[in-house]
């Protein structure tokens, strides 16, 4: 067997997010994705089935995989993101499972943060919620480029196509208010698999692809920027050793863009200029480097470069910005509110500084997508637009262009926690 | 856009590569636990990666049980000498002579339990402040909550309740003295991502994960090493089978494979066919529906 033919050397990885609450059937949807492509095992499925039994269910309760904490499982609910894996021959898949309840705000912005696509859960007895609102718009906040809306529960409204079509246009009429480049719909029963993994032979009226198909096809490649070459540097590794007395790496992974060797860099904050000497992989040497790669690049001139610092290319037209003043979109994550000209440490790709929250500009409401400019107390799980000042420049882009250089966090002094997540407008 | 793509194997490396360079320029004294296994063998491969053609700047430490197969002791040996590393050897026996644990009773009696005294001991003397690990979220339920960069209080302990949101690829290693964290840069890995990498990068393995004959006798449905120290029951018979690993940790509590798999590709065809989990095999996790919350809260991997 060689790497072509047994097929993985060619697949790739696809991160989606699940949003919705348990009587959506969340839960029996990631159950039926990881049975039907065989990623549940034997004793995973005994253990299971021992629990639900024990807890008096009738039938095996497949979100018992998804529960993974004690107190989830007492409490019958999903209180943090669990990530679960599986693949087909296409795709290798990373499920971040989220909790629905507005009270996870944070955790669903956690799991959106780094997916490539957002499964948003519909009941297609009840239509769209409030909460199928909130669930969007995180999607958008985050700008999570592919969004599919499963309306679920399609065998309980007799697989009517006018049902489907309704919500269809509901979500359609409220979309035009959020920023999503692709939006899917999908009529599916994930408990009797209709369009899931196998097309439904009951509604011959859908003409479109299954769900499993959306999530194997999809493409996403051009979902990086590959037009900005960004290079924030992470690490300098400087061997001096008898073999290698002079090399000077900058390691780091690539936000964005891509870079050959020979090509003009700019350095940032010190503003000199060099040409890429070498990118390298160990013993592998790449004559072209781009994102998402982990790499070491080596300059032709002997330049004073440190953690923090970003390599870039100047001649495509776009340059970060280089500034002390960020105005976000903020979602906060903390028991304790923000504090109106409140001092925290930023974090912004490799570079710390701290900062002060200087303005307060609105809050959003997310369940009608209303701003408040009156109500400007931010606590837990709340989303609003901030303007920071940073001790010192950072070099950014906005995140709806570049979702690693325009995306922050902002950690307590005091106590160290992370309490908010940044989106650069 | 379709020359720029990578397969999942190179994402998923690139993605560990980042999370080990932040763990060095992050903190002032990060250890890498190595044990031998698959994981952590991944794991080191990904650390010299990183920092290539320097060395890997922080040693790596080895919590021993005594309870070890000689072919993983052996391999350790030789791929510290090959590659210039040191290995910090911490022995859950000098726990138990300190009076610090009490070693288990009975034919089950394993010291699996007991590594986690040793281990936090062994932070605390070396002052390390970050330790990384080789877990994986696809091993079990516990770990699949588990962050990259994984806070533990001074007594090293697990909230899983009160844990940092981790978002994008910003990771927070803050922290006050006396605490330290766990990392998992492995962690999106899944079991036939690890041994597809393995074939991919064709990493040299200690030779139990390969079919050999042994001594082996079935515990509850479960083959397990005849070994010097193994207590065996009355009614437990000795039979010689060709047998592999499919993780390798105490031998106490690591079951082993019925297999004639002799190769990586046979590996990898073994894994995609096979219908129970890795740590179906072990044991300590069968102690009960919350066996590794628990040992993961009280600061174990």
């Amino acid at each position: 067997m060689s790497g072509k033919e047994s097929g993985y050397l060619d697949m790739e990885l696809l991160r989606f997010t699940t949003a919705g609450s348990v009587d959506d059937g969340k839960s029996t949807l990631i159950g039926r994705l990881l049975y039907d492509s065989k990623a549940i095992f034997e004793d995973q499925m005994e253990a299971i089935e021992r629990v639900s039994e024990r807890s008096g269910h009738e039938e095996v309760n497949l979100a018992l995989l998804t529960d993974g904490l004690r107190s989830e499982r007492e409490q019958g609910i999903t209180i943090d993101v669990a990530y679960r894996y599986f693949a087909t021959p296409k795709r290798k898949f990373i499920i971040a499972d989220t909790p629905g309840h507005i009270q996870y705000t944070r955790n669903m912005v956690t799991g959106a943060s780094t997916a490539n696509v957002a499964l948003i859960l519909v009941d297609a007895r009840h239509g769209v919620l409030e909460q199928t609102l909130r669930h969007a718009y995180i999607a958008s906040l985050l700008q999570i480029p592919h969004v599919i809306f499963c309306i679920n529960k399609m065998d309980l409204v007799d697989y009517s196509q006018e049902t489907f079509e309704k919500i269809k246009s509901d979500i359609d009429a409220v979309s035009s208010k959020l920023s999503v480049k692709d939006i899917r719909f999908v009529p599916i029963s994930a408990l009797k698999g209709d369009n899931v993994v196998d097309r439904s032979e009951v509604m011959d009226w859908y003409d479109g692809p299954t769900l499993m198909y959306l999530l194997e096809n999809i493409h996403i490649s051009s979902d990086i920027n590959h037009d900005d070459f960004r290079f924030p540097v992470q690490y300098v590794i400087r061997p001096q050793s008898a073999e290698w007395p002079d090399y000077r790496g900058y390691a780091g992974r690539i936000a964005s863009g891509a870079i050959k060797v020979g090509d003009e860099v700019g350095v940032l904050p010190s503003g000199f200029t060099s040409k890429v000497k070498s990118i390298d992989m160990m013993e592998e040497s790449l004559e072209v480097g781009f994102a998402p790669q982990s790499v070491s690049i080596t300059l032709e001139d002997e330049i004073d470069i440190s953690r923090g610092d970003m390599l870039i290319k100047r001649n495509n037209g776009s340059e970060p910005k280089n500034s002390q003043d960020i105005e976000a979109m903020v979602c906060w994550f903390n028991e304790r509110k923000l504090m109106p000209r409140g001092k925290y440490v930023i974090k912004h790709t490799s570079s710390d500084a701290r900062c002060m929250v200087t303005d307060i500009q609105y809050k959003m409401n997310i369940n009608t997508l209303e701003k408040n400019e009156e109500d400007k107390e931010v606590g837990m799980n709340d989303i609003a637009r901030i303007k920071i000042r940073s001790t010192k420049p950072l070099f950014f882009d906005s995140y709806s262009r570049n979702r690693i250089t325009g995306s922050l966090i902002l950690v307590d002094e005091a106590t160290n926690e992370t309490v908010a997540a940044g989106m650069i407008i | 856009m379709d020359q720029y793509r990578i397969n999942h194997l190179k994402e998923l490396e690139a993605e560990s590569i980042y999370v080990i360079r932040e763990v060095a320029a992050q903190f002032e004294n990060p250890v890498m636990l190595f044990s031998g296994g698959k994981d952590s063998i991944v794991m080191f491969h990904l650390a010299r990666k990183a920092f290539w053609p320097g060395k890997v700047p922080f040693p790596l430490m080895h919590i021993d049980t005594g309870h070890n197969f000689p072919e993983a002791l052996e391999y350790r040996d030789r791929i510290m000498e090959e590659t210039g590393t040191k290995c910090i050897v911490a022995l859950v026996q000098d726990s138990i002579d300190q009076g610090r644990v009490v070693e288990e009773k009975g034919v089950n009696a394993s010291r699996n339990k007991l590594q986690t005294v040793t281990l936090l001991d062994a932070i605390e003397n070396h002052k390390f402040d970050a330790a990384m690990g080789g877990g994986r979220r696809d091993e079990e339920k516990a770990r699949a909550k588990e962050r990259f960069f994984s806070h533990r209080d001074e007594f090293g302990q697990w909230d899983p309740k009160n844990q940092r949101p981790e978002l994008w690829n910003i990771f927070n290693g803050r922290k006050n003295m006396g605490e330290h964290f766990r990392v998992f840069p492995i962690s999106n890995w899944t079991e036939m991502d690890v041994w597809q990498y393995i074939y991919m990068e064709q990493i040299d393995l200690p030779s139990l994960y390969f079919t050999h004959k042994r001594e082996v006798f079935n515990r509850d449905g479960v083959w397990l090493a005849k070994l010097p120290f193994m207590q065996l029951k009355d009614t437990e018979k000795v039979e010689t089978l060709d047998v592999r690993c499919r993780t390798i940790g105490d031998v106490t509590c690591t079951g082993l494979t019925l297999s004639t798999a002799n190769t990586l590709e046979d590996i990898i065809h073994e894994v995609a066919s096979t219908r129970t989990t890795e740590r179906g095999g072990r044991a300590d996790d069968k102690r009960s529906e919350s066996a590794m919350e628990d040992r993961k809260r009280e600061g174990y991997f």
